[in-house]
């Protein structure tokens, strides 16, 4: 159990770890860092950057905790650790 | 109809709906008072925490600081919603686990001491006071639109509605009147939105629309008010940065993180059922978040052009045959001179919607070359060219000012739509302003009466005293913001991210460690709040004052503004955090660590089996 526990909480922060790139890539990354690189590029009208900081962020962060919730519900199961 | 009769009842219509709803749903014992029972559906809690969220800051400034900002807004949006990523990840469903009310009951029981608890109270009180300073400016500028009188006469008005309402209301009635106020308020964020992209871009989704070439023309919005900006002296819409990169990002990551450690926000998620639905409420929230968040840069970006245009014919817009702000599209292709002498509007024949607002005293017109017409640039531009042509056309300086904060309640006047659009977004206004309001009052009640009086001092207090402390503590809140809304720090959203810096350096780490570092002991907690409550408080009140009174403040002492790596007041909340994390590793390396039973807490808390029971508990 005690070692069950340890990988469960591995598990768990790898998760983590991999949405927090991710959050970490579009908003500083991409809304902030490279914004003035991206905004050479256009997507339907707005440069990239411009559009990564007041948009595409955003929409990203929506997928990340929607995906976030759904994978924690799959590794809960898989450790037997989920709500009765 | 005329348009003052039409907002009356609007406005009212939508009051009658919230008080009908909070009668229906009036709380009853004091654990209903504060969390509603835990039974909310996340769907449900979702639209009420957006919004509780979505307040005065977000409904009735943030756009307006998005035009004039420009790109450099993006900070706003992407630091209010990013957070949510944390909050959601981080926070909520361990929160949820754990089983209490508040964020000084968990900070106190999993760094097991009431000085932690205390600790907590004074960083919670500071957000909240903070917070609820923005938006006793956000009130009072849609009051005074409302009730066509000066702003200060509208926050004294508001102090009292706010008041009334969060006494009368609790949790559970709030929680309903939430989702009601969340459909009025995004419906008055959207629809005047809808046709501003429809009458600019020809398409309705403001999220394209703000992407899209301007009708008739094949230039895009965006390059169209690049262009109009930049020639008048103003920095490119589409680049303009807030000071620096560093800025910035800094500015961001408080934001973020503040929005996960304030209290009114994670105490939402003490009332969902499960910790599976704490981590699907965070999504929900977020998308009807969202929905406001992605259609504000259009807000921004149209107004901004709107208002260019209303001043200045140059640009290319007129009134149309339905009497509202048209594209023409030859103007446009023109690229006229915006300097050329009939191009600016004569004061005479200003439009019906800036009388409005001059009454607020938040639009002024100042005719410094005496031509009776209005000149509206930036007058302090480093761009030479710019100021050469200001100077060739006999331009004495800038002679409107515009109070960014007006920007969103101004914006269908501004494109000149229907009056019952204006109606809707006064009643939007007022909406967002009070429901975030009622819901930090409850946070600072609870504080107050559940977590010092009734936690710390007096436990054997009565249910009845309890609430009543709860009571009384709003009333106190209400006039310390209310007084010092009347000479706010910033505008509403600037005010609103100082709070955020202060819940980032604070709340933030201490929550996060306790749960993501067993070892993490009281003494640690503790000095990191302090150090980091402290430094940030420091810096701002450099900047701000004392407490935020005036004349107060001590910048030269720090070595003039922003001395700091050129890093603003509303941006340090990350720089406090990362003291607060340094100083409670630094101390809780030479003291002792935590207790057995605390370190199995922890664990508990880490794993989402048993959370009806832990519930049950109260």
């Amino acid at each position: 159990m005690e070692h069950n526990g340890k990988t469960y909480w591995a598990t768990v922060l790898s998760l983590l770890t991999k949405i927090l790139i991710i959050w970490f890539l579009v908003s500083f990354g991409a809304g902030i860092l490279f914004a003035p690189a991206l905004n050479s590029i256009s997507l339907g009208g707005y440069p990239l950057g411009f559009w990564f900081a007041q948009q595409g962020s955003i929409y990203t962060f929506i997928v990340l905790i929607f995906y976030y919730a759904k994978k924690m519900g799959d590794i809960d199961r898989l450790f037997d650790v989920h709500e009765e | 109809m005329d348009l003052q009769t039409i907002t009356y009842l609007v406005v009212g219509a939508s009051f009658a709906l919230y008080i009908a709803i909070a009668i229906w749903a009036r709380a009853g014992s004091t654990s209903e008072f504060y969390a509603a029972g835990g039974s909310v559906h996340p769907i449900t809690n979702g639209m009420a925490t957006a919004a509780d969220w979505m307040s005065a800051a977000s409904f009735i400034s943030m756009a307006g600081l998005i035009a004039n900002m420009g790109y450099g807004g993006g900070l706003f949006l992407m630091g209010w919603t990013g957070g949510y990523v944390l909050l959601a990840m981080l926070l909520a469903p361990y929160l949820r686990k754990f089983g209490k009310f508040t964020v000084p009951q968990f900070i106190g029981d999993r760094f097991y001491s009431k000085w932690a608890a205390t600790v907590a109270v004074v960083c919670l009180l500071t957000a909240s006071l903070t917070y609820i300073i923005g938006q006793m400016t956000g009130v009072g500028v849609a009051f005074s639109r409302f009730l066509g009188v000066s702003s200060d006469t509208g926050i004294y008005l508001g102090m009292g509605i706010v008041f009334m309402y969060a006494v009368f209301g609790g949790m559970k009635g709030i929680t309903y009147t939430q989702v009601a106020q969340y459909i009025v308020l995004i419906s008055a964020y959207i629809v005047p939105t809808i046709f501003i992209s429809l009458q600019l871009t020809g398409n309705p989704l403001p999220q394209l629309g703000l992407g899209s070439d301007i009708i008739g023309v094949d230039t895009t919005l965006l390059s169209k008010l690049d262009m109009v900006v930049k020639d008048l002296g103003f920095d490119q819409y589409t680049t303009s940065l807030p000071g620096s990169t560093l800025n910035m990002f800094v500015y961001t990551l408080s934001l973020m993180i503040g929005t996960a450690g304030l209290p009114h926000v994670i105490m939402r998620f003490f009332t969902v059922p499960t910790v599976k639905d704490a981590r699907s409420s965070a999504g929900w929230a977020l998308v009807f978040i969202a929905l406001l968040y992605t259609t504000a840069p259009a807000v921004g970006a149209m107004a901004k052009f709107n208002l260019h245009a209303t001043v200045n014919s140059a640009v290319g817009l007129e009134t149309g045959p339905m009497g509202h702000l048209n594209v023409n599209p030859e103007k446009i292709k023109a690229n006229a001179d915006l300097y050329a002498a009939e191009a600016s509007l004569v004061y005479e024949k200003r439009p019906e919607w800036m009388k409005r607002w001059e009454k607020t005293g938040l639009l002024k017109f100042e005719d410094k070359n005496g031509d009776g017409r209005i000149q509206y640039y930036n007058d302090k531009t480093k761009n030479a060219e710019a100021k050469a042509k200001a100077e060739a056309a006999g331009w004495k300086g800038n002679e409107l000012t515009v109070n960014p904060d007006i920007m969103v309640m101004a914006n269908p006047e501004i494109a000149l739509l229907p009056n019952w659009v204006i109606a809707l977004v006064a009643a939007g206004g007022l909406a967002a302003a009070l429901s975030t309001a009622a819901g930090l009052l409850m946070a600072i009640s609870s504080a107050v009466s559940h977590d010092l009086i009734k936690g710390i001092f007096n436990p054997n207090i009565s249910e009845k005293n309890e609430l009543m402390a709860g009571k009384v503590s709003m009333a106190v809140a209400i006039v310390i913001a209310g007084y010092l809304g009347l000479n706010p720090p910033g505008f509403a959203a600037g005010t609103v991210a100082l709070a955020f810096g202060i819940a980032a350096s604070s709340l933030f780490p201490a929550i996060m460690m306790g749960i993501f570092s067993k070892k993490m002991n009281k003494e640690g907690a503790v000095a990191g709040m302090l150090a980091g409550l402290f430094v940030t408080l420091f810096y701002v009140f450099a900047h701000k004052g004392i407490f935020f009174i005036k004349g107060t403040d001590f910048v030269d002492l720090i070595g003039g503004p922003n001395s700091f790596f050129g890093i603003t007041p509303e941006a340090f909340g990350a720089i406090g955090a990362v003291v607060n994390f340094i100083v409670a590793f630094a101390v809780d390396k030479v003291t002792k660590e935590p207790p057995e039973h605390i370190q199995h807490m922890v664990e508990a808390v880490r794993i989402p089996r048993g959370s009806k029971a832990v519930s049950g508990a109260h």
